[in-house]
């Protein structure tokens, strides 16, 4: 009875979704084993290693698994699954990737998106866009979930250090091939663990008019996010989406403005602790679900805010 | 080349849905049904694949019951050639449909399966990736740009981080993301004209698939309400209120 986490990394760091992870995994029967798959990664293992609940790390080393290609990585997962009751992975679009994979070449049902854990083979998961919560029970004898890593804290670092043990490579199977990758460098937080954030909507009416998120943002050190529809619009890239196909974000504080409060933007976003809507449409949903909401001009009431904010700062 | 292309017949995305009082799942009962969305971007891909010269049939893939029909019947409007529907009334999940899928790839020898990257009513996520799996093909999820070159697809690809690009070898699944395209609306005379399209049934017991659930829904209730907050006057009481109310500033 063991349960083996996937890690997410930049062969560098690890990702803090795999902390959240490791959280979810603790609350599963048996000891907890990580398998940093990568190249040049061993301080990724070492970080690994220090983490509270991790019994023992897993690491191999080779260039194809430098970047996280979904055939080479499932192949690896299954040489090893026998040894493991359940194998578990972020609810990312690195974990969501691989995983059904894994799962398929297994013979089992995956569980995506995992917000609770109530026993080994029983599970809580949304469905429709957050608007049902199912439990949902796995016959399998081997059980593949991916875990929503706002929905579980994250791993603490402890005193000393697991086992690492080196574990071979799969034949790369050469199927496809990583070109490139954009990044956008930011400053600003990362959005899923932010602690605040400032998200624009189709209100905004253009990306320029987004630096009014962010002058926001930046005063209360937030992350941005936006809609569905302002990312649809072309106003900011796609890795700033929060909702039920994006992003899914659960922090102290959320800002929504210009954001109408379609369904499956609240599917990413309803479980903040604090929510606040400004909209000039006084009916319009995400008053539902805000606990303080402002109606009115958003190009009047976001510089004002800001400006408050900064005074109160001093 | 011929791409495949399985839709599924979901709840409308505009439509809210209703839990059943004695939680045992979620009541469709004549509620408005649509293809569901990110299988029309799919359909529209493998559409535009075909007016480039570059795919030379397009099949369309449904299951479940009778009903699916209507929504081949949408795919082929789009601009599919002929559909199959795989007809059961077993409730069919996303290892199942994988393998039902794998079933008809073998069968029809596609170059390329092109499919939404989730379904909005279970939000799996799962079958894209499970079919290339027990395919041993290549994947490319949350495609948002395609581009097929000679026996390959490159492919930009939707991650947390932002965009990335991988070089798959056909033959592959991709399953793609919204921003691939915006799909057509079909035209009456393109309606009209796909009632005279081909459409075969099939059954999972011809396909030789076993598609029993292996998850059981045991329960499914409403999720925790937020309750309505209070609307304010000015910026000044908001702040207060984050200040000492809500204590998160």
């Amino acid at each position: 009875m063991s349960v083996l986490v996937l890690a997410q990394h930049d062969n560098r760091a690890l990702d803090k979704a795999t902390l959240h992870t490791v959280a979810a995994a603790g609350r599963l029967p048996g000891p907890v084993h990580v398998l940093v798959a990568g190249h040049d990664c061993a301080a990724v293992a070492e970080a690994a290693a220090a983490l509270e609940g991790v019994e023992k790390v897993l690491l191999v080393e080779h260039p194809a698994y430098e970047h996280p290609l979904a055939e080479d990585l499932a192949a690896l997962l299954v040489s090893i699954a026998s040894g493991y009751d359940h194998l578990l992975a972020p609810s990312t679009t690195f974990g969501k990737n691989v995983m059904p994979r894994v799962a398929a070449l297994l013979d089992v049902a995956q569980v995506s998106d995992v917000v609770e854990i109530l026993g080994p083979d029983t599970f809580k998961r949304y469905i429709y866009a957050g608007n049902a919560l199912a439990t949902v029970k796995s016959g399998d004898v081997r059980r593949v979930l991916t875990v929503r890593t706002t929905a579980f804290p994250a791993a603490a670092p402890r005193d000393g250090r697991a086992e690492i043990a080196i574990v071979a490579a799969v034949e790369p199977t050469g199927l496809s091939t990583f070109l490139g990758r954009e990044v956008a460098k930011r400053e600003r937080p990362e959005l899923t663990s932010a602690r605040i954030v400032v998200s624009g909507g189709r209100g905004l009416g253009s990306g320029e008019n987004f630096k009014l998120i962010e002058e926001l943002a930046d005063v209360l050190g937030a992350a941005v996010g936006a809609s569905r529809a302002a990312v649809d619009a072309g106003f900011v890239p796609n890795d700033y989406q929060v909702g039920q196909t994006g992003k899914i974000v659960a922090p102290e504080l959320y800002i929504a403005v210009g954001i109408s409060g379609a369904i499956q933007h609240l599917a990413g976003m309803k479980d903040s602790k604090i929510i606040v809507a400004i909209n000039k449409d006084e009916e319009a949903p995400i008053f539902q679900v805000a606990d303080y909401g402002l109606v009115g001009d958003l190009f009047k009431i976001v510089p004002e805010l800001t400006a408050e904010l900064r005074r109160a700062r001093g | 080349m011929r791409v495949l292309v399985p839709v599924k017949r979901v709840v409308d995305y505009n439509v809210k849905i209703r839990i059943k009082s004695d939680q045992s799942g979620v009541d469709i009962a004549g509620l408005k049904m649509s293809m569901n969305p990110f299988d029309e971007i799919a359909t529209e891909e493998a559409i535009r694949l075909k007016e480039r010269g570059i795919a030379s049939e397009i099949v369309a893939v449904s299951m479940g019951d009778a009903k699916c029909q209507e929504t081949l019947r949408t795919a082929l409007a789009m601009g599919a050639d002929r559909a199959i529907l795989v007809e059961t009334t077993v409730e069919l999940q996303p290892l199942a449909v994988a393998k039902l899928l794998q079933a008809i790839v073998e069968r029809e020898r596609p170059s390329l399966v092109l499919m939404g990257k989730q379904a909005i009513d279970d939000d799996s996520n799962q079958t894209a990736q499970m079919l290339a799996g027990l395919l041993g093909w290549p994947q490319a999820t949350f495609a948002s740009k395609i581009e097929i070159g000679d026996g390959t697809a490159t492919v930009a690809r939707e991650v947390d981080e932002g965009i990335e690009t991988i070089r798959v070898r056909l033959p592959a699944v991709i399953s793609v993301d919204l921003r691939l395209n915006e799909p057509r609306y079909a035209s009456l005379p393109n309606i009209m004209k796909a009632k005279k399209k081909p459409l075969d049934t099939l059954t999972p017991e011809a396909l030789g698939v076993d598609p029993t659930p292996r998850l059981q829904y045991v329960r499914v209730e409403e999720p925790p309400k937020r309750k309505a907050g209070v609307k304010l006057a000015s910026v000044q009481e908001l702040v207060a209120k984050l200040k000492t109310e809500a204590g998160v500033i």
